[in-house]
């Protein structure tokens, strides 16, 4: 069964393209989770950096640009990334159109071998996430520009937070084995390198993942709250 | 010892094949393959057509046998041609599982028996040095650093055996490629075609069918060789740079 | 015997260390643009046969080549180990043609023909060059230029290696520069295809026959020139270090048309190998010969020994080598180590669960050198033998025991490497060679590649020079003869409609080549064997089983096809050994024995070939081609 090459005219350009998107999400969910852990130092804080964010560049930029910028380069990562690990994955079946009766993997660990699961399940939590925390509305009492209110009353849920761990741990996952990887896409193995590419991966997998659930476990757990009680 | 074998049979390419269960007695001093040939031996002796199975030298390094034993290639042992392997490697009243290599580049010809000839292409379109004979100068006139000698030399010592594809879940050949890229881009000889052959052979593969490589580390992990996936990495860096060399050439 | 009837072997006239060079610039040429015009077909792809159908494709000629394997890669030269000698002196320690040519000839026991082995000598240092330009990665020192070492007792360093894996290297890079070849289209590659027949139309080969192995059908390749490269034959003893494939049917089928069979009693038996250890063992595995730099050889003192081998105490031990050969020790060459061992095996002293080897001991070393040392040097090896035998060879002393490994023997050819068939050409280890009665170590790799780098594009163009315009076809009276005995052949094999399958037999007659015409023979085992053979072919014929039909892959009926030719084959070894009324290298006739259980030659009656010529079915006459030394006198061996 003969292939032209496609999209990006090889897979190894495309998991190329997947490695550099992969660094720009992986950019955007370090900040992300580091600005999320104000939440510890209070409304304010928090509050503050909701604020930051749009106002981010100014006064170069008119509020919001800096922040469409990014936008618009997540989304387009997001774009490229899915899109390369669909086509990958269907290149993929096709190489093995019978499997066999019985495999057993020898390295192979669970990070790697659920990456498709992991990364699609990221996907359909950041267009909940988004509906939830940025739009509001699939929140129950959504207030713009208070975030330290939408993420408490949200958090309080414990299904919605249920669904946050998850989705962060599933993060973890992926991040565990693609941070690794994208190394080897790239082409960076030699034995300066080779030898922090696990631990890198696995302490920003770990790292972030915690990062992530701590906001959802510390309301949960009553940790932070209100102040007014409700 | 006793041995239950579950084999796959399969008459031809387009035959939809199935697994077929066989009692064997083997002697633990055996190897895996002269177990099949006893039972082959059995097999026509009451009329039945043998197993079809590939093998030659027997030894681990002509890389002709290749089978799946019990979900994984060459069978449980580290290094291992499935030739080489041997019946102490398992305990009386095992059932043992034998699959040929599936992918759709190495399409089932019978029973056990693939159609290898992707490799061959792979390496015909660039795994080698252009030199014809009598062109070569004195052999001492380029010295090589030992360490590049051994590097170039760990990654030559791949037999083209196949496993990698076999075992890798995406039915990627980018072990075997990245060992023929590697062994030859890393000598000073093989550096004037250094970045054509890394765009030839990466693309011949991809239209050979072969998948993509998702750093499962399957391969590495069976490969008789030991062949490391550093050389896919290798492989990687040499094709994008030969690409963006190329695209700074446009 | 008869002198008449072998064509003159060429040799041309001169000071030896002239005669290629001289040679060569006197043979024809074909003009560039000419060579697309002619077809060469090279039947194997080892060493010999995808270096010269690399060459010949450089060089422009149209090339199809055929192997039995699913790749090129995967001939059986990929199973060397040892290494490749060539006289590059690099180590300054007085090497050079001359001697490397004297110490092939004299390896070979003055069996050889001395222009050839000269003119080896003389091409290997272009194989190293060649080999390195191809990214060959031997081994190299800290300088990044060249190692080498000595190997097989040599007292110069002069064997280039690539770790334990040297044949496979060099076999890559003859693939590579085929592959080369062939995605230029210069060379069309047949691989899983077998030649079954060789065409022959007025004393001259025109082309073969093949079945192709996956579907069995049959095809006819016309050319004009026919190139065999396919390898040796020692398969006749089935358990050998050969792989499973390796046969004697191309050069049996040629043999057949009336290409001679030279000296096919020169075989050489290997002393560093694992000992069978149960019914169906399949084939049996070199473990590499500079073991025996540090291993010490012994058996027990007394028969029937059943102590393990740590519990014998030393004064119970009988390092016999060491004891007869003082001063060469356990280094003793290949055939002497050979036959030690067999003398002690029959006199019941041998050890294993079958009693069938001797020991090889690395307590010592690993004493005096450390087991570090010893791991860096042979762990390889150790890990190996580990794998096969379940045994820890730090531990316990390795066992070993001779196996048949190569043979010397093959079809003649004449100086040009053409046989008395003219266009066909014999290359490698199918040719009867350079390597007289006995093969030195580190040169079976090297006159593989000296043939087809370097020997038969310039001898095969001198002879294509005199057939330009000859149009070459298939549909000739001669191919149809010869596809329709083939196909024959293939129907009888599968209508014998016996009991037993063709492994059985091929054990059957293994065994009495073995054990008549294997280590040692003599005239009353040899007459006996012939008869021998002739019954277990009989029972062949009458009572063979093979499931299936030709029209298919079937491997039992590829194998006997093969071991049909065996059988013949298997006769004619017998016969010339026993014409051969003298011990050399590798053929030990017990009749002809020192004192001291040396080979003794009869250089009087037998420094000669013998060619055979196939009369009919068990009926050959011997053609013989004086070999004549000028530069070197023919000494006995001694290694006390
Ligand atoms: C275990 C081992 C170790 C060795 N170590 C050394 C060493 O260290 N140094 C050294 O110098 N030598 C060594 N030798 C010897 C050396 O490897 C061989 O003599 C040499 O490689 C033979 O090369 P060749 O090209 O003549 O034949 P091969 O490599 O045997 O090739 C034969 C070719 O012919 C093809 N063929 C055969 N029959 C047919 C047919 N009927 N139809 C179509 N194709 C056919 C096969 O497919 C194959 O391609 C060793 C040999 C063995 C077995
Ligand atoms: C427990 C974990 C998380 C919490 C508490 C959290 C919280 C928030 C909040 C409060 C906002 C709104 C900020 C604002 O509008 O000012 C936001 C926006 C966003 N979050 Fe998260 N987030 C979490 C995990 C993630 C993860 C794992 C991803 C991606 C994989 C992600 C992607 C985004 C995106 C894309 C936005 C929109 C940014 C924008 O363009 O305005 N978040 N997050
Ligand atoms: C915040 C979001 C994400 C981050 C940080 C991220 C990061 C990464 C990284 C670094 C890699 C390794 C790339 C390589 O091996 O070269 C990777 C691989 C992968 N990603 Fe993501 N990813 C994210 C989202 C997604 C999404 C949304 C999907 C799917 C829809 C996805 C699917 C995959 C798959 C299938 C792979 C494996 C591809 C391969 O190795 O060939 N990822 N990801
Ligand atoms: S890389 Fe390893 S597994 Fe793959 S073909 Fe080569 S030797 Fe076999
Ligand atoms: S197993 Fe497959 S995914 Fe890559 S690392 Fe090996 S080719
Ligand atoms: S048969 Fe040669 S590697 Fe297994």
């Amino acid at each position: 069964m003969k292939r032209a090459p496609t999209l990006f005219q090889s897979t190894l350009l495309m998991k190329a393209v997947m490695a550099i998107t992969g660094i720009i999400l992986f950019g955007f969910v370090l900040s992300h989770m580091t600005g999320n852990l104000k939440i510890f130092l209070g409304p304010e804080a928090i509050n503050h950096y909701g604020e930051w964010l749009r106002v981010m560049g100014d006064p170069l930029f008119p509020r919001t640009t800096a922040l469409w910028g990014l936008r618009i380069a997540l989304l387009l990562s997001v774009v490229l990334h899915t899109a390369a690990a669909i086509q990958l994955t269907l290149i993929n079946r096709r190489a093995r159109p019978r499997g066999y009766e019985l495999r057993r993997p020898v390295e192979m660990d669970y990070a790697s071998r659920t990456m498709r699961w992991s990364g699609f399940l990221i996907l359909f939590y950041v267009i909940y996430h988004l509906m939830h925390l940025t739009w509001g509305n699939a929140h129950t009492d959504f207030i713009p520009g208070d975030v330290y209110h939408n993420l408490v009353v949200a958090f309080r849920q414990w299904p919605v937070a249920l669904v946050y761990i998850v989705a962060n741990v599933a993060l973890g996952f992926h991040l565990y084995h693609g941070l690794w990887s994208m190394f080897q896409s790239l082409g960076i193995a030699q034995p300066a390198v080779k030898s922090w590419r696990r631990p890198f991966a696995a302490i920003f997998a770990v790292g972030i993942t915690l990062g992530y659930i701590a906001v959802p476990i510390a309301v949960l757990s009553g940790v932070v709250g209100l102040e007014g009680g409700t | 010892m006793k041995i239950t074998l579950e084999v796959w049979r399969q008459d031809g390419p387009r035959d939809a094949g199935r697994m077929v269960r066989y009692q064997t007695e083997v002697s633990e001093d055996a190897s895996f393959l002269e177990m099949l040939d006893a039972l082959n031996e059995r097999l026509e002796t009451e009329g039945d057509r043998p197993i079809a199975f590939d093998h030659d030298c027997r030894e681990g390094i002509c890389g002709t046998c290749g089978l799946m034993i019990n979900g994984v290639a060459h069978g449980p042992r580290d290094r291992t041609t499935a030739c080489q392997l041997h019946m102490r490697e398992f305990t009386d009243g095992d059932t043992i599982r034998v699959e040929p290599w599936r992918a759709a580049a190495f399409p089932v010809i019978r029973d056990l028996v693939v159609d290898r000839s992707a490799f061959d292409r792979i390496i015909q379109s660039g795994g080698y040095i252009s030199v014809s004979t009598g062109a070569a100068p004195e052999a001492n006139l380029t010295p090589v650093a030992k360490p590049v000698a051994d590097a170039a030399f760990d990654a030559a010592t791949c037999i083209g055996c196949g496993a990698c594809v076999a075992q890798c879940p995406n039915g990627a050949a980018q072990l075997f490629t990245a060992a023929k890229v590697s062994h030859l881009g890393l000598l000073p000889q093989g550096q004037t075609e250094r970045w054509d052959r890394a765009v030839a052979m990466v693309e011949t593969m991809e239209a050979e069918g072969f998948g993509s490589c998702t750093n499962h580390r399957e391969c590495e992990a069976v490969c008789p060789k030991g062949i490391s996936i550093d050389w896919i990495a290798r492989m990687n860096r040499d094709y994008l740079s030969a690409r963006l060399r190329r695209a700074g050439r446009r | 015997m008869s002198l008449d009837g072998l064509p003159p072997a060429q040799v041309p006239g001169g000071p030896l260390a002239d005669k290629w060079t001289d040679h060569r610039d006197h043979l024809r040429l074909v003009a560039p643009n000419n060579r697309r015009k002619f077809q060469v077909i090279v039947v194997g792809s080892g060493l010999a046969g995808a270096s010269c159908a690399a060459s010949l494709g450089e060089a422009g000629y149209n090339v199809q080549c055929f192997c039995y394997q699913d790749s090129p890669r995967r001939a059986h030269s990929i199973a060397a180990q040892g290494g490749i000698n060539a006289a590059k002196n690099y180590r300054n320690d007085g090497d050079s043609v001359f001697r490397l040519f004297y110490d092939t000839i004299k390896g070979g026991d003055f069996r050889s023909r001395e222009a050839n082995v000269h003119r080896l000598a003389e091409v290997s240092v272009e194989i190293i060059d060649q080999a390195v330009a191809q990214g060959v990665p031997f081994a190299r020192e800290y300088g990044g230029l060249l190692d080498n070492r000595s190997f097989g007792g040599a007292q110069v360093a002069r064997t280039f290696y690539a770790r334990g894996q040297t044949g496979q290297q060099l076999l890559l890079g003859a693939y590579q520069a085929l592959a080369r070849q062939i995605s230029a289209g210069t060379v069309t590659m047949f691989p899983r295809s077998e030649m079954l027949e060789l065409v022959v139309e007025d004393g001259r080969a025109v082309g073969i026959i093949v079945r192709n192995l996956i579907t069995g059908e049959w095809s006819r390749h016309a050319g004009h020139a026919v190139v065999l490269a396919t390898g040796g034959y020692v398969n006749v003893y089935y358990l050998s270090t050969n792989a499973k494939g390796c046969n004697v049917t191309a050069i049996w089928r040629a043999h057949r048309r009336g290409a001679f069979f030279a000296n096919p009693c020169y075989t050489q038996i290997h002393p560093t190998c694992i000992p069978a250890s149960e019914e169906f063992q399949a084939k049996l595995t070199l473990m590499s010969e500079s073991l025996r730099n540090d291993g010490r050889i012994w058996v027990p003192r007394s028969e029937g020994e059943t102590r393990r081998a740590r519990d014998i105490p030393e004064g119970e031990r009988d390092y016999y080598l060491e004891r007869k050969y003082p001063s060469f020790g356990n280094l003793v060459p290949r055939d002497v180590a050979s036959r030690n061992a067999k003398a002690v095996v029959d006199e019941g002293r041998g050890v294993g669960p079958l009693a069938n080897g001797v020991y090889l001991d690395f307590a010592d070393a690993i004493e005096r050198q450390g087991r570090d040392r010893i791991e860096e040097k042979y762990g390889n090896l150790f890990e190996m033998y580990e794998r096969i035998t379940g045994e820890n060879p730090y531990q316990a002393p390795m066992r070993i025991f001779p196996a048949p490994h190569y043979s010397m023997g093959g079809l003649w050819v004449d100086y040009n490497l053409m046989s008395n068939l003219e266009g066909l050409f014999v290359i490698g280890e199918a040719n009867f060679s350079d390597h007289g009665a006995n093969r030195l170590g580190a040169s079976a790799l090297m006159q593989g590649l000296a043939d087809g780098y370097f020997v038969a594009p310039y001898t095969i163009a001198n002879y294509l020079a005199g057939h330009l315009g000859e149009a070459v076809a298939v549909d000739s009276a001669a191919f149809d003869a010869a596809e329709s005995e083939t196909r024959e052949r293939v129907e009888r094999l599968l209508a014998v409609g016996g009991t037993r399958p063709v492994d059985v037999f091929h054990r059957k007659l293994g065994k009495v080549v073995w054990d008549e015409c294997g280590m040692t023979r003599n005239a009353v085992g040899l007459e006996r064997a012939i008869g021998v053979i002739r019954e277990v072919r009989d029972e062949f014929w009458s009572d063979l089983k093979v499931v299936g039909s030709g029209a298919e892959l079937n491997s039992s009926l590829e194998r006997a096809g093969r071991v049909a030719d065996f059988f013949e084959l298997a006769e004619l070894m017998c016969l010339d050994a026993l014409r051969r009324d003298e011990s050399c290298g590798g053929h030990f006739r017990e009749e002809h024995q020192t004192e001291e259980g040396e080979a003794r030659r009869n250089d009087e009656e037998f420094t000669h070939v013998s060619a055979w010529e196939m009369e009919g079915p068990g009926d050959w006459v011997e053609h013989r081609e004086p070999l004549e030394f000028t530069a070197v006198v023919p000494t006995q061996r001694s290694y006390k």
